[in-house]
């Protein structure tokens, strides 16, 4: 490289120690890369990057900088320190949906590479905080040449900016027992039923999907989603009673009192005297936790299908709000079950998109507006499963008691009627 | 070029991922009926077929230069199967369906620098956001405090010696896209916005960024004869909610933009609800290159869950059992007013019982 390059005094420190260095990294792209346009990007970036450890700063700044025909999925980054550092004044990072389930072949990881040593950076992330791939480092033009090329052979780009983000689905059905869902069709179920408000932001603020495949919820649906579904199962937890037996053995009874049966948070649980596991599954809320520690002698239970929560969401502007449930169980096994959730999907988005305020995430508008409000909105009945505990506060006016009690019996009455049929048929 | 030659976007969205799923786990989806942990680092699934399937998990710089993303493929492809997965803390897994890949497997890893571990009961890899390398507000750079932070976690990281899994997350900005964690380390700012009242008018829609303050401690305001934003500096709360919509109002500080500590955020149902992260220490210096005291804190906290918890219980079970009292005597860190919430839902959080540990 013939450009002098910068001093990094402070970056180098973060070369020691055993752990993989990302400045090491950024560093071979400057020294040994064959493209002297990759060498000079990552030269000034580490310039810029020395620059803001030495002063304690961030010198990025957003702009405007999208694909032809999309709104969206590029974070725009020009430097406002570009003169001392021209070569990666335009920083661009692109957001790039992974596959379901984040499964790679390392063909199509050299592939990708390929592409992005041509137009980009050379540095990426498998995956950003969303879940996106994230290309770091393109200017405004290449930004659109490398797009053309990975979107050729099956690369879409995610959301950024207020629209349906990009989603997030655990490797589940592919590889764990635990799993009581299909993920990954889920997943793509919902997401690429809105690839228009992926790409083109029109939203009040941002909508993520997140699907977990049981309660142990691996992709921190309840806490991060805005829409969550999350597998799980409601007859009875299956028992191998000879793993059982020999898991007790193994371990002592003990650590199975200890480990196990205190600590169901139903207390369900019941180790008997010759040693055997019973389960009270009528009390059994699918925490996970037995079934985490006894791998081999439990089971989800047959009859699975998923549960929805609406509403989690990080800090900014009300506070940190976890999802609620609105939908305590669905089966997701025909088509038509499918369309059901991706309906439901679609009139929360678009309740939403009607009634919430500009920047004002789903959950914050179901806290500003209630919950029975929200469910009005969409069409779905309350459920006693949507709450810890009945309201507290007699302050609400409750003249229409009997209509709502009347519903609620012949709801009842038709959800009995519905199961003797299906019974009988 | 004329917008006639432009070439119009393929609307796919997510690929399907069963193109590029190892065959074993497309053979056997959906088919799975148990799992094992032979050793830290190394998942062992088999299906109700007998077909298994070993993962080994690796830890890596998480921003990835294409070399070490091609050493990365190499190592698939002469010691795997060439399938690999990513997880969501970052980690890549390797699938191999032979028992025997899985040590050689490991040597590769690791003699190519990559830290083979992050199962079960270790500590996990620090999720974390982007920093001052890439992002437009961000008061640190976090990907500078993980590397720091996991050359002195990775024992932790490729050994299984904690009572459970320990989830880690960093966040350059109050927003928290770091997320949740069993110990969040995030940037708290200190003082007011600084602003530049050259620029407002022409860079801010004024409007919107009041709107966005949760204190409303923003209100638009004649400064030097321009139309400019002032804020309440007794109602401001220093969060940083204003800077995003409008630069000019710098809220990082060289000085004044600290590091917290938060603890207990666990996103399992797992023998408990969900739980969100509590705020335990604050006032930590925003210290680069390798910010040492956070990192010594983050350790003192590890000490005390790892010598006092009990099998199975997350950083939030085990301050339920012992109590608040007892989690600042063992990490011998203050306990101060900041402790006490007062935002919206707080009193939720005071003890309104005569259950007191004496």
């Amino acid at each position: 490289m013939s450009k002098q390059k910068h001093d990094t005094p402070m970056l180098d420190e973060l070369e020691n120690g055993p752990w993989p260095s990302f400045i090491s990294g950024i560093k071979r792209l400057r020294d040994e890369h064959g493209d002297e346009r990759v060498n000079g990007i990552a030269n000034d970036l580490l310039g810029q990057l020395e620059h803001s450890y030495e002063t304690r700063k961030g010198y990025w700044k957003g702009g405007t900088v999208s694909v032809y025909g999309y709104g969206g999925g590029i974070i725009p980054r020009f430097s406002e320190v570009g003169k001392q550092f021209p070569e990666s004044k335009e920083f661009h990072t692109l957001r790039v949906q992974p596959p379901a389930g984040n499964h790679y072949s390392t063909d199509i990881l050299r592939q990708l590479a390929n592409s992005w040593e041509k137009w980009g950076s050379g540095l990426v992330t498998f995956h950003g905080q969303t879940g996106n791939i994230m290309f770091i480092g393109s200017t405004t033009e290449n930004t659109q040449h490398f797009f053309d090329e990975i979107n050729d052979y099956g690369f879409d780009l995610g959301g950024a900016g207020p629209c349906v983000r990009t989603a997030q689905s655990c490797v589940g059905a592919a590889r764990c027992e635990q799993s009581c869902a299909n993920e990954q069709k889920i997943h793509r179920a919902l997401v690429n039923n809105f690839t228009d408000d992926v790409h083109r932001p029109a939203l009040p603020y941002k909508f993520k999907f997140k699907i977990s495949g049981c309660p142990n919820d691996c992709m921190n649906s309840i806490e991060r989603a805005d829409f969550a579904v999350i597998g799980t199962w409601r007859d009875e937890i299956k028992i191998d009673h000879d793993e059982a037996k020999s898991f007790v053995e193994t371990k002592g009874r003990q650590y199975m009192i200890d480990n196990v049966i205190t600590r169901c948070p139903t207390q369900c649980m019941t180790l008997k005297d010759d040693d055997s596991l019973e389960i009270d599954d009528r009390n059994c809320v699918k925490c996970m936790h037995c079934l985490n520690v006894m791998t081999k002698a439990l089971s989800p239970g047959d009859d699975r299908g998923v549960s929805v929560l609406i509403g989690g969401k990080r800090t900014l502007k009300i506070g940190d709000l976890m999802g609620t449930v609105v939908v305590p169980f669905m089966k997701l096994d025909t088509d038509e079950d499918f369309e059901h959730l991706v309906e439901l999907s679609e009139n929360t988005i678009e309740f939403w998109a009607e009634n919430a305020l500009e920047h004002e995430r789903c959950g914050e508008m179901i806290e500003r507006i209630g919950l029975v409000n929200f469910l009005d909105g969409i069409g779905v009945d309350v459920d006693p499963n949507m709450i810890s505990h009945p309201r507290e506060s007699s302050y609400v006016r409750m003249d229409g008691w009997d209509d709502e009690a009347q519903k609620w019996f012949e709801r009842k009455q038709e959800e009995k009627r519905s199961t003797l049929t299906a019974q009988a048929g | 070029m004329a917008l006639a030659d432009m070439r119009r976007p393929i609307e796919s969205g997510c690929p399907d991922g069963f193109q590029y799923m190892h065959p074993v786990m497309i053979r056997n989806f959906g088919q799975w009926k148990f799992h094992d942990h032979p050793r830290p680092g190394v998942l062992r699934h088999v299906a109700n077929s007998g077909e298994t399937v070993w993962t080994v998990k690796a830890g890596t710089q998480r921003i990835l230069d294409a070399f070490t993303l091609r050493k990365l493929c190499d190592i698939g492809d002469e010691y795997a199967d060439g399938h690999v997965r990513f997880t969501i803390r970052s980690n890549i897994e390797y699938m191999v369906d032979d028992g025997a890949k899985v040590d050689p497997l490991i040597e590769a890893l690791e003699a190519a620098g990559f830290v083979v571990g992050g199962t079960a009961n270790s500590v996990a890899f620090i999720s974390h956001t982007q920093g001052w390398l890439h992002c437009d507000i961000p008061g640190t750079d976090a990907s500078g405090v993980v590397k720091a932070m996991m050359d002195e976690l990775i024992d932790d990281f490729k050994n299984c010696n904690m009572p459970n899994r320990v989830h880690i997350t960093t966040s350059c900005c109050q927003i928290n896209c770091g997320g949740q964690g069993d110990i969040a380390i995030n940037i708290q700012h200190t003082k007011p916005p600084k602003i530049n009242h050259d620029l407002v008018a022409n860079v801010c829609e004024r409007p919107a960024v009041v709107a966005r303050c949760p204190v409303a401690a923003i209100r638009p305001a004649q400064v030097n004869g321009k139309p400019s934003l002032e804020v309440d500096e007794k109602k401001c709360i220093c969060c940083g909610a204003c800077y995003p919509p409008c630069p000019p109002m710098q809220i990082n500080d060289p000085e004044h933009s600290k590091l917290a500590i938060w603890v207990g955020g666990n996103h399992s149902n797992a023998r408990s609800k969900p739980s969100f992260q509590k705020l335990v220490a604050a006032g930590i210096p925003n210290n680069p290159p390798r910010w040492p005291e956070a990192t010594a804190l983050v350790k003192r906290i590890l000490k005390a869950y790892q010598s006092d918890a009990k099998d199975w219980e997350r950083m939030n079970e085990w301050i339920d059992r012992i109590g608040w009292p007892r989690f600042f005597e063992l990490t011998g860190l203050p306990f101060t007013k900041y402790h006490i919430d007062n935002w919206r839902g707080s009193r939720k959080s005071l003890n309104a019982s005569t259950y007191i540990r004496f």
